[in-house]
């Protein structure tokens, strides 16, 4: 086993304890926004799509590199866009109007 | 130290964001910070990527490239996730996961591809290579399917076809021979198929299997399912990171997978089925028959008017509000909030009951109600609520169907057995307010609405709610 692949598989084992941790107790109304938030995060793919784009010459590697990018920066925009809508919905609600009359219409 | 030392700090900083982030998630409070540090560290990562020596090496055409994808995909994921009704987040959530997938499948396969080309593929990079290419195409094209069934492009019933388990399991074991393969070829040159063939190969086979595995599955368990596909996109992100040898990758793809599958546990409790049990299973197979039968039923079917429903409401002193998926289509919920509001002035007690699973995703009810202020302690779940319904006077049932059905209790032989459910047939009323008496998502009958006490109120939610409100005020 090479230094680098040891070193990954360190990092993947231990990041597999640390994935576990954060998420025990979670109540299930930020199970959508959890998984929409996660959904994000794998967007770090795009990282990956950047440093391949143009590493296999010629045109089928081009499209594919742009693909991958196209592809990978549509995970995170849209990953992190949706979870902060869904969160949005969330906030407006400290205000609780306990034994005041409802407004009246 | 030059910019090139730094990238690496800059990677491990954004390490910590994400659990940082996804920890943030986890609390009702700190959600909307943990979303946002992630997303800062995200940017970061991929600014600096941009100075990245492997990056520079492609030259302008290689910036320009760059640049170009990702403002159409940014365009894609802006238009996706702001333009989208809140209904259709669910699927949103799909697409976008599927997008993930087929970027690191994309990635595994240039790199491999790039390999070749030099001339240098060791085994333990190929095995990474047939992984994440595996996983992420399984990831995207079991995303499109659970985004079809959503969209209801596709039929969200349980697919089911002869000799279907053949049939998974022949692409599965495919899938693992030509990986198995690629390996072998890599590692102690056993020269079966030519590599980028096996390599095209396997991207075919591992498209397919994400395909027969997600068909077969109910609409109704798709949450589950796309929960699993985003833990698999994780995982052929931390593929993709041994690949490249990019330690965030690792880091960012594992911490998505596991807490995924954790989540994906958690999600599948609360229906009370396995996890087996939901990939396997197929809810709602037999569903042609049930729906047939649903003709005749109608005639034990007691329908009630906006103005029965207005005098029970009226003089009712405890009613629980059962919100469902028809609530979120007709987007009702400023409606119920009103009536909500004119059976509080009148001192009626109004509580909401919150299924786990009300709606196409776990709290998608509390995010729709939240939209129209209706006040968070009002929201019950499930646990919190069930012993009440014996007590209410009326239980009005708003688009929910399956998680109200008395045969998870005692049918066996239901599809939907075991999943624990609202206890509204305890409630000394209940008013359903549905369109028809079509079946629900699962599929099947609900015994619920030939209960003496149950009167149906057809229509669709708002309309049927705003005709209520009407008839109150009427009556006021």
């Amino acid at each position: 086993m090479t230094g680098e692949l040891l070193l990954g598989a360190y990092v993947f084992i231990l990041a597999i304890f640390v994935g576990f941790e954060v998420i025990s107790k979670v109540p299930s109304t930020l199970h959508t926004p959890l998984m929409s938030g996660a959904n994000a995060i794998h967007g770090i793919i795009v990282v990956g799509a950047m440093l391949v784009v143009l590493a296999l010459p010629g045109p089928l590697g081009t499209v594919l590199g742009f693909l991958a990018v196209v592809l990978g920066t549509a995970n995170v925009v849209g990953g992190f866009v949706v979870t902060d809508r869904m969160l949005g919905m969330f906030q407006q609600r400290p205000r609780r109007p306990a034994a005041k009359a409802p407004e009246k219409r | 130290m030059d910019v090139q030392a730094w990238i690496p700090v800059v990677y491990l900083v954004t390490a910590v964001t994400f659990v940082l982030g996804l920890k943030g998630l986890s609390g009702p409070t700190t959600a909307v910070a943990g979303n946002r540090v992630a997303a800062a560290g995200m940017l970061l990562a991929v600014a600096f990527t941009f100075a990245a020596k492997e990056f520079q090496q492609y030259g302008g055409t290689g910036i320009a490239l760059t640049v170009a994808g990702m403002a159409v995909g940014s365009v894609a994921g802006v238009a996706g996730g702001r333009l989208v009704k809140m209904t259709a987040m669910p699927q949103m959530v799909a697409l976008f996961n599927g997008a993930g997938g087929g970027a690191a499948a994309l990635v595994s396969i240039l790199e491999y591809l790039h390999g070749v080309e030099r001339g240098d593929v060791a085994a333990g990079a190929v095995l990474s290579v047939a992984l994440g290419l595996m996983i992420g195409a399984v990831s995207f094209s079991g995303s499109g399917i659970a985004f079809g069934k959503l969209q209801g492009i596709i039929s969200p019933r349980a697919y089911r076809y002869a000799g279907q388990q053949v049939v998974t399991v022949g692409v599965f074991a495919a899938m693992l021979l030509i990986g198995l393969l690629l390996t072998l070829q890599a590692g102690w040159g056993v020269n079966v198929l030519p590599g980028p063939t096996a390599i095209w190969l396997l991207a075919v086979l591992a498209l397919i299997f994400g395909v027969v595995l997600v068909i077969p599955i109910g609409g109704a368990d798709m949450p589950v399912v796309i929960s699993l596909l985003n833990a698999y996109t994780g995982l052929a992100v931390a593929m993709a990171g041994f690949v490249l040898g990019n330690q965030l990758l690792i880091v960012a793809g594992t911490l998505v997978g596991a807490s995924g599958t954790i989540l994906t546990r958690l999600m599948s409790k609360a229906m009370n089925r396995s996890l087996a049990n939901v990939l396997f299973a197929g809810v709602g197979a037999a569903a042609g028959a049930t729906v047939a039968r649903a003709g005749d039923d109608t005639r034990t079917v007691r329908e009630v008017s906006a103005e029965d429903t207005a005098i029970l409401l009226g003089y009712a002193q405890d009613v629980i509000i059962v919100p469902g998926y028809g609530l979120a289509v007709a987007q009702a919920q400023h409606a119920v909030r009103e009536l909500a509001d004119m059976l509080e002035a009148k001192g009626v007690n109004v509580r909401y009951a919150i299924h786990p699973v009300a709606g196409r995703m776990p709290g998608h009810m509390n995010v729709l109600l939240a939209e129209a202020n209706v006040p968070y302690d009002k929201l019950k779940d499930m646990d919190d609520i069930n012993d009440d319904f014996k007590t209410s006077d009326v239980a009005l049932v708003i688009g929910a169907n399956d998680v109200t059905n008395p045969a998870a209790r005692t049918d066996k032989g239901s599809p939907i057995y075991g999943m624990p459910i609202l206890n509204v047939d305890q409630a000394k009323n209940v008013v359903v307010i549905k369109r028809s008496m079509r079946s629900g998502f699962a599929g099947i009958d609900n015994e619920l609405y030939l209960d003496q006490r149950t009167g149906m109120l057809f229509g669709d939610a708002k309309q049927a709610v705003e005709r209520v409100i009407t008839e109150l005020k009427k009556a006021a």
